[in-house]
């Protein structure tokens, strides 16, 4: 998985300070000018360009699937109905599904959400929790072999997946666990290069003051790591796993490779397959599009919990 | 991003330590690693050797691998779809990122100065948040060429129907097109956040001097963005070089050849014709022009200097 575009989050909680001084200097010429009506014109069609093709996506999922190749084009639900969603769920009679234009195949999308959230939240917790500490020891522990440690995470994070993919592949295979959940967390379940550079830069960044008084009262490592550090480091570190499952729940590639049987199908190897189902000549667009829009749902409820820690993580400065 | 080996925080002196505290330390050290080190040496460290050995290796899976020397490379610099694979990556690369940061930077600079609302920027962020599975659909579907939404658009200007995935001339500006507009939004929330780290007072000074709105992007905002401008960009290409879910779910590298990119070719020779020797040799050979692309970036770009003294 992991994709190098993975952003960190900014350690320091600045968004609010710049955006003050943003809207000062805006309230300085709050004047009209077309400069202004040009540049909100601009991110309106940006925005809108953005947003409208999962618009169309729904308003297509909406649509009576017999209608769609006589009215393609309004911009409103040809003769609204749920069918297509109750025959992507499988709630439809195989008859009924292919009288609306589909295979009779459906998506069983509950199983494969739920093998999805597994998947992710195996990952964001072995990988967040691991690479923590990881992070930390490369932070704060003198030990012989540090600076090489870290030398190492480095070089790491230069490596393109698909290197490792093939080798990896084939030792999930010898180890006889293709197609199965083990098999498919496994190469990220402990580490990913990226996730202990990231934990490591911000544990730097944290002053020393507090874990120094927390030993002279002679607690150690251990403890200082779980009941000091950790408990300070709540952003960060659910940044970081923010991202990580946003990374695990979009991965394709690894999942269709390891983990393409119906029992641990994840919703997009899930998706694909439906995709492969839908016969060539005419393709069921209402239900791919009432597939799709079901596997949106999950990422925009994401989205609208964890919206401004998202937004506000997305920052590369910390890199520096 | 060897800019972060250098910097160090400046850190008060600490008490000199005996040797008992100091082998403690070591051995929590060990504690502490051992989980990630486990993850690094299996996952990471053991298969960059192994997939070395694969590519001098003829091998379908079945079979024992049989030792071939350097023939599968031999076999890689001669083969065309190789390089027309690394030709129609550069080509996807070079359009996806130039008008992706292109696009980026200007919508970064107007919200810097229009809006800091979370909310706009959670909505640009949108496309980034779904399955790149799910955006090929929805895409394969708003490009159709008998009932696209984009051919009925084109359509009312006067255009002719465009096949766009179907066809090799429009397949792999398609699907430029559909990650431009997929991670463009996420780019400019990037140099946005990076942009609200130049201290306002620049552009304060710079407008009682007279200084347009243009004139700053080009003269403050730009200059200073320029870390952070290479950092997104090498990260990018990087990315860019991974396409595959895109194309396995609207071309599968075709019509021809069009689209068979670096990713999707060896995926194919690896998994379709269960040729691991040879896929892994040209894993290896794309891990030395991305490791050349990533250092020439740097170098040109001076990545790791900032200008914000």
């Amino acid at each position: 998985m992991s994709t190098s575009i993975q952003a960190r989050p900014t350690t320091r909680a600045t968004p609010a300070k710049p955006a003050a001084g943003a809207s000062e200097r805006r309230s300085s010429r709050r004047k009209f000018s077309l400069g202004r009506v040009l540049a909100w014109l601009v991110l309106g069609v940006s925005l809108l360009i953005t947003l409208f093709p999962f618009y169309w996506m729904l308003r297509t999922a909406l649509t009576d699937g017999n209608h769609l190749y006589s009215d393609s084009t309004s911009l409103w639900p040809e003769n609204f109905t749920f069918a297509n969603f109750k025959r992507v769920l499988g709630l439809a009679s195989d008859e009924e599904s292919r009288a609306a234009g589909g295979s009779g195949a459906d998506l069983d999308f509950l199983l494969y959400t739920r093998n999805s959230i597994v998947y992710t939240t195996a990952i964001v917790v072995g990988q967040t929790l691991s690479c923590a500490m990881a992070g930390y020891a490369l932070a704060r522990l003198r030990f012989r072999g540090r600076e090489f440690a870290f030398a190492v995470v480095v070089g790491a994070l230069m490596v393109p997946p698909i290197f490792t993919l093939l080798p990896n592949f084939v030792m999930v295979k010898d180890l006889g666990m293709l197609n199965s959940f083990a098999g498919m967390v496994a190469p990220t379940l402990l580490m990913t290069p990226f996730t202990v550079f990231f934990l490591r830069q911000f544990f730097m960044s944290i002053p020393r003051e507090i874990e120094e008084a927390a030993m002279l009262d002679g607690a150690g490592h251990w403890r200082i790591f779980w009941r000091v550090v950790l408990p300070m480091s709540k952003g960060p570190i659910l940044t970081i796993a923010l991202t990580t499952a946003v990374w695990a729940w979009k991965d394709y590639l690894w999942p269709l490779l390891v983990g393409n049987e119906p029992d641990n199908r994840v919703l997009t190897t899930g998706i694909g397959v439906f995709l492969q189902q839908s016969p060539n000549a005419r393709p069921d667009w209402t239900g791919l599009m009432a597939a799709s829009t079901l596997s949106v749902v999950p990422m925009l409820i994401l989205l609208v919990v964890f919206g401004r820690r998202i937004v506000n993580g997305l920052d590369f400065t910390g890199l520096k | 991003m060897s800019m972060t080996l250098g910097r160090r925080k400046g850190r008060p002196a600490r008490p000199r330590t005996g040797n008992r505290a100091r082998s403690k330390e070591n051995r929590a050290a060990g504690l502490f690693l051992l989980p990630a080190f486990v993850g690094f040496a299996v996952f990471y460290l053991y298969p960059t050797g192994r997939g070395i050995w694969i590519s001098l290796t003829d091998w379908n899976l079945l079979s024992d691998p049989k030792y071939v020397g350097a023939d599968n490379y031999v076999e890689v610099a001669e083969d065309p779809l190789f390089w027309n694979a690394l030709k129609v990556t550069a080509y996807f690369v070079f359009i996806t990122l130039g008008v992706q940061v292109g696009v980026a930077l200007l919508l970064a600079a107007i919200m810097v100065r229009l809006t800091g609302s979370v909310v706009v920027r959670a909505l640009l962020l949108v496309p980034w948040l779904v399955p790149n599975v799910t955006i090929g659909l929805i895409w394969l579907w708003m490009l159709d060429a008998n009932l696209g939404f984009v051919n009925h658009l084109m359509g009312k200007t006067g255009s002719d129907t465009h096949g766009f995935f179907a066809s090799p001339d429009e397949a792999l500006l398609s699907v430029s097109a559909v990650n431009i507009w997929a991670g463009t939004g996420y780019v400019a929330l990037l140099l946005y956040a990076g942009m609200l780290q130049i201290p306002g007072e620049l552009y304060e000074s710079a407008s009682l001097d007279g200084a347009g709105e243009i004139r700053m992007f080009f003269t403050i905002t730009l200059p200073l963005l320029r870390p952070i401008l290479a950092l997104v960009m090498v990260v990018s290409v990087i990315g860019s070089f991974q396409i595959f879910d895109t194309i396995a779910v609207t071309t599968k590298g075709g019509p021809v050849d069009a689209t068979r990119v670096a990713y999707y070719y060896i995926y194919q020779e690896a998994f379709t014709h269960f040729r691991m020797g040879y896929a892994a040799a040209m894993a290896l050979c794309l891990v030395v022009v991305l490791g050349g692309l990533t250092y020439l970036q740097m170098r040109l770009l001076r990545a790791s200097t900032s200008d914000l003294a």
